[in-house]
């Protein structure tokens, strides 16, 4: 495959804008309180607009076409969970979660319930979704570059990987809101832009695709086109169809064939290194498991066995409308709102952006499924929108479009896996490491190296599906600790660290075994590819019960704790971190920033005028949150 | 800052411990010291009474943790009330549609009637949603203040 110029020179300006911006944010973003100062001069919009940049991944930008060009009107609830979630944020952690003061998860853990344990349980499961979440990214990244340039999947995977930790280790881009803001309106144009302009192209055939689309048959080719099968695949093939096999290691059904071909209904196994030419016309056949006529396609459940399917779009609402809150990269964001009240308006604002971004990925599976149904035969359509652009258009405003979504993928993998590494590597110099290796840019490298190798072992599974997983494991375990931690009196150390090791440890064994390749029939296939419809409801009740039965383990601190999250502000009993690392007060003693201060702490906060602050300040900082 | 601290122990003295904590050692500073203004919000009297009450709001004794337990019991509910909303709408579209397969196929506007809800009319939904929320936490938490200061 030639090189794609107009790509590539798109990725490369996306990628050097990025390390040269987080060089610069360097300056300026050194430590928690400059989360502070910014807080005091980002409005809502610009930090929902930044959350948003950096939450939506290459799951959101790639992986859900994808999913609706192979699973049609059922992948939709994709979508809808990721951006639920932050519905359930909002309704239940996004103010106290501010009020707390606490600047990543496990923060809130041992603050809550004074346990140090817990703290290093916490950590590690930061670090274990962080990885989860991160290695889906990289493998997005390899195909992005593989279907630009037709290099290996594992330049593209390392090149990012690479990318993202120069730039974590230069300071990290994490912190300069604008220019996470600046990638979710990146982000949307890249789809909406190619969008609007297929759907302009393509006035003139409107009715005929309509009827295609609605048709009780498989999509047909559009041209002739050729296929090279680089993974094993099982097709389900409805009327007989002529096909031209070639390649040296080609077999079909089992056997070395060259030449055309005839398959009848039924079944066939074709094998990785196998090329397949079908002329235009030719009903595509489809990889077994998805739903093969577009007339099914269309209909709700329509991929045969129905109540499996209800049950995988349940586990995967609960994974992901209460995952969210619980996702590494998610809680310190939060942290730039200057007050609880700002943490609300915020995620409402959240919420508006990503309803308006989703609706471009959803077009773009349905177009996908009309002008390049041959993905459905290698099974590798988290490529869909990379491809679309050239196949609806041709010449150079095809090559525009291109790399205009090339852009914005690039754009996703670097901001969202930013974040987390950010999240990962601050746990891991601070937490984990032992204190000799304290060194936060070793820390960066190992928290980009594992899931890189990982990316590159692990079974190609859809971008979302492998993304939806990290929200089963984030529901299992933070999204109770959370919801009890921030509601409920009565939870105990010995509770939280029950429901963190029940349903953190059944969630992830499940996800590892799916990554790995099992794949067991019937009911335990569905729960363990998606495990939160056990798992959720295991860790809350493992969390209730223990914390139940050691009722004296309730810490001393939880009354005044829950007035501080729940209070507004203007009361003054929030315990904020520039207060702690100002040196105002100590441990123990209740924050007040008192009502008289309040229109005073609207202003930008002076420089520091004492050389022995400032390092103290560096100090904590560097502790807290290590960019 | 334990000089400081030292000053007050009891409610009255709290606001003079808040002017003088804050902001920071003035004592270690060298040269003279920056001049401090003094911030005078309401009438003394009723100054005085949020201090107390915001004192046992804090540690949750009388009359404060009567406040803070029904401001929380209230919040809960708004939030569990408009999850009961979103889990008995959004949340039924699956076994209403695995049920009702002719939904599945008609159409409004040319379109399939599960890609419009699924695909565009859930999002302005659960921003309305959002929104109330906002509203309501926001009422409650004013009541709070009110009862508190008054």
């Amino acid at each position: 495959m030639r090189p794609d110029l107009y790509a590539l020179v798109a990725v490369v300006v996306v990628g050097l804008a990025t390390v040269v911006a987080g060089g610069f944010g360097v300056r300026f973003s050194r430590t928690t309180s400059d989360f502070l100062v910014a807080s005091r001069t980002v409005g809502p919009r610009w930090n929902a607009a930044a959350i948003s940049g950096e939450y939506l991944s290459a799951a959101s930008f790639l992986g859900v076409a994808g999913l609706v060009l192979r699973d049609g009107v059922d992948a939709l609830w994709y979508p809808i969970g990721f951006t639920a979630g932050y519905l359930a944020l909002l309704l239940f952690v996004a103010a106290p979660l501010r009020r707390s003061g606490a600047y990543t998860l496990p923060d809130f853990a041992e603050a809550r319930l004074r346990s140090k344990q817990l703290r290093r349980v916490a950590t590690g499961l930061v670090v274990i979704i962080g990885w989860l979440y991160l290695m889906p990214q990289f493998q997005a990244a390899g195909l992005t570059l593989s279907a630009m340039t037709g290099w290996g999947g594992w330049a593209g995977a390392a090149l990012v990987a690479g990318i993202v930790v120069t730039n974590v280790v230069l300071g990290g881009m994490r912190s300069v809101t604008f220019v996470q803001a600046f990638q979710y309106w990146l982000k949307l144009s890249a789809l909406a832009v190619p969008v609007f302009v297929l759907l302009l192209g393509m006035a003139g055939e409107r009715t005929e695709a309509a009827r295609a689309i609605g048709a009780d048959a498989p999509p047909a080719f559009t041209a002739r086109s050729t296929v090279n099968v680089q993974t094993d695949v099982v097709l389900q093939v409805r009327a007989p169809v002529l096909v031209a096999v070639e390649g040296t290691r080609a077999r079909v059904d089992g056997a070395l064939v060259h030449g055309n071909v005839y398959w009848g209904p039924g079944e066939h196994s074709v094998q990785a290194g196998t090329t397949l030419t079908f002329t235009a016309g030719t009903p595509v056949p489809v990889v077994v498991g998805v739903p093969a006529e577009n007339e099914k396609w269309l209909r709700p459940l329509g991929g045969g066995d129905g109540d499996h399917a209800l049950l995988a779009i349940y586990s995967l609402m609960l994974a992901t409308f209460l995952g969210t809150m619980g996702l590494p990269h998610v809680l310190v964001r939060f942290y730039t709102n200057p007050d609880g009240r700002a943490a609300r308006s915020t995620t409402l604002a959240v919420l508006a952006l990503l309803g308006l971004f989703y609706l471009f990925p959803t077009v773009c599976g349905v177009l996908a499924r009309l002008y390049e149904p041959q993905l459905l035969i290698t099974g590798n359509t988290d490529a869909a929108v990379l491809l679309l652009p050239e196949s609806v258009l041709d010449a150079w405003p095809a090559r525009v479009l291109g790399a205009l979504v090339a852009a914005g993928a690039f754009a996703a993998f670097l901001s969202t896996s930013s974040g987390l590494m950010v999240s990962v590597a601050g746990v891991l110099s601070t937490d984990v490491l032992p204190p000799k290796f304290r060194d936060f840019r070793l820390a960066a490298f190992i928290a980009g190296l594992v899931p890189l190798l990982f990316a590159l072992s692990a079974q190609s599974l859809p971008i979302s599906q492998v993304v939806s997983m990290a929200f089963a494991v984030a529901a299992s375990t933070f999204c109770p600790l959370l919801l009890l931690g921030v509601w409920w009196r009565g939870l105990t150390d010995a509770g939280a660290m029950a429901g963190l090791l029940a349903g953190g440890g059944v969630s992830i064994l499940a996800v590892l075994a799916t990554l790995a390749g099992a794949d067991p029939p019937g009911w335990l296939g569905t729960l363990m590819a998606q495990p939160a419809a056990v798992t959720v409801p295991l860790a809350f009740t493992a969390m209730v019960l223990v914390s139940l039965v050691t009722p004296r383990r309730v810490p001393g601190h939880t009354a005044r704790i829950l007035a501080r999250l729940h209070a507004p502000e203007r009361l003054g009993l929030t315990h904020d971190r520039d207060a702690a690392t100002r040196g105002t007060e100590q441990p123990g003693i209740p924050g007040r920033v008192g009502r008289h201060r309040r229109p005073e702490s609207r202003r930008p906060e002076p420089p520091p005028s004492e050389p022995h602050q400032e390092a103290t300040d560096a100090v904590e900082g560097r502790r807290l949150h290590p960019d | 800052m334990s000089d400081l601290e030292g000053r007050g122990t009891g409610d009255r003295t709290e606001r003079w411990r808040q002017e003088v904590a804050h902001p920071v050692q003035p004592i270690a500073r060298p040269g003279p010291p920056p001049k401090r203004v003094r911030v005078v919000l309401a009438e003394r009297k009723r100054a005085r009474r949020v201090v107390r009450t915001l004192a046992e709001v804090e540690e949750q004794t009388g009359v404060g943790e009567m406040l803070v337990r029904s401001l929380i019991k209230a919040q809960l509910l708004v939030s569990l009330w408009l999850a009961l909303v979103v889990a008995a709408t959004i949340g039924v579209l699956p076994v209403v549609f695995f049920y009702v397969e002719d939904l599945g196929r008609t159409s409004v506007l040319g379109i399939r009637l599960p890609w419009l809800v699924l695909g565009f009319a859930v999002y302005p939904f659960l921003l309305a949603v959002g929104w109330v929320y906002v509203r309501l936490a926001e009422r409650t938490e004013q009541n709070f203040v009110n009862m508190v200061e008054d």
